[in-house]
């Protein structure tokens, strides 16, 4: 069995200052890429889009509970993914992209979450089968990313 | 959390050193019949399958790959549990198995569903070398069709002792082919 280490961080973006928009452009060589976001955000959700995508061309399915009941729900034909901050509390979410650079599958998003009174699973898709290039993580309702949020990209190698 | 975040809580958030996360197989492109890894070296502390799969059948959108294990030759004993939460988009719900020849762990597509859409699962297999406990695993799958799709979390328990040396998967004794994109992709955490 052929070995190789991997695991690999890219880029870390802390925020200096309040930030509309975090953008990742330079991450090939790698089968699949971690993104891991702690932080805030004004109002909203973050919203995650590869390539410069803005079309109609995301969906996702998520699984939740927030401390009394558990739920499952799911958006369609939506303009982006999403990444669940909130503006008061800290929040957690980590993204598997899983094999990015296929130039002939739709593009899948593992991700775990935690905000303000709930956890989450989801798998969000992007219904494309272009390489991924660039990762845009934009405040969403035109609000901003808070200062001090931490974005960081890993990049992980199959043998 | 999945296994890695974990370590990097524990780090205090620092990046896991590259060396101590390495790619040790991958089975891809067209495969048919049973998926199988055998000798497993014992050396690290923590396995990890990131997998995407879309599989040949089209008379399903969705399929789920069975685990087995062993040490030396795989165990097809009733041997095996789990646990799964579960999101349908519409509704959520939990099931179980007990003593079971094998559990579903791994999501495919299959060629009933469109082209193009393939199934990720990330499952943590911990503590495989130990000669001293039972096998515990826990994966994070799914599958999003725009429309349709679900969200797997679960829990494995392979109830022996020996260290995992070989895994196998199949669908249910069906062995679907594999469509060219699909991976199976096994890496070794160290510890120390």
């Amino acid at each position: 069995m052929a070995a190789g280490s991997t695991y690999t961080p890219i880029a870390t973006n802390t925020l200096g200052s309040n930030t509309a928009t975090v953008t990742f452009n330079s991450f090939s060589g790698y089968t699949d890429l971690m993104l891991i976001v702690t932080g805030k955000i004004s109002t909203g959700f973050a919203l995650l889009r590869f390539n410069s995508d803005s079309g109609n061309n995301y969906s996702r399915t998520y699984l939740g509970g927030d401390g009394s009941s558990a739920y499952s729900s799911r958006n369609s034909n939506v303009s982006s993914n999403y990444i669940s901050l909130d503006s008061t509390t800290v929040a957690t979410a980590i993204n598997q992209i899983m094999n990015y650079s296929n130039a002939t599958t739709y593009k899948t998003v593992l991700a775990r979450e935690s905000a303000t009174g709930q956890a989450q699973a989801q798998i969000s898709l992007w219904r494309n089968t272009a390489a991924i290039t660039q990762i845009d993580i934009t405040a969403g309702s035109a609000g901003t990313l808070t200062a001090g949020s931490t974005f960081t990209l890993y990049g992980i190698l199959a043998a | 959390m999945s296994l890695i975040l974990g370590i990097l809580a524990q780090s205090g958030g620092a990046a896991v050193a590259a060396s101590s996360y390495e790619s040790i197989a991958t089975i891809t492109g067209n495969t048919s019949g049973t998926i199988t890894f055998t000798s497993i070296p014992q050396t690290y502390k923590h396995l990890q399958l990131r997998c995407i799969l879309r599989t040949v059948n089209s008379s399903y959108t969705f399929l789920n790959y069975n685990i087995r294990v062993g040490n030396g030759s795989i165990d097809t004993g009733s041997n095996y549990t789990y646990h799964r939460l579960y999101g349908t988009g519409s509704g959520s719900g939990s099931s179980d198995g007990g003593a079971n020849q094998s559990a579903g762990l791994l999501a495919a597509t299959s060629t009933g569903s469109p082209d193009y859409y393939f199934a990720p699962t990330i499952l943590d297999i911990l503590d495989y070398s130990s000669t001293n406990k039972y096998k515990t695993m826990r994966s994070l799958g799914g599958y999003d069709l725009n429309g349709s799709g679900g969200v797997y979390f679960q829990s494995f328990l392979w109830m022996n002792n020996s260290g995992i040396d070989t895994m196998q998967f199949n669908v249910g004794g069906a062995s679907p082919e594999t469509v060219g994109a699909s991976h199976f992709a096994l890496y070794g955490i160290k510890g120390v």
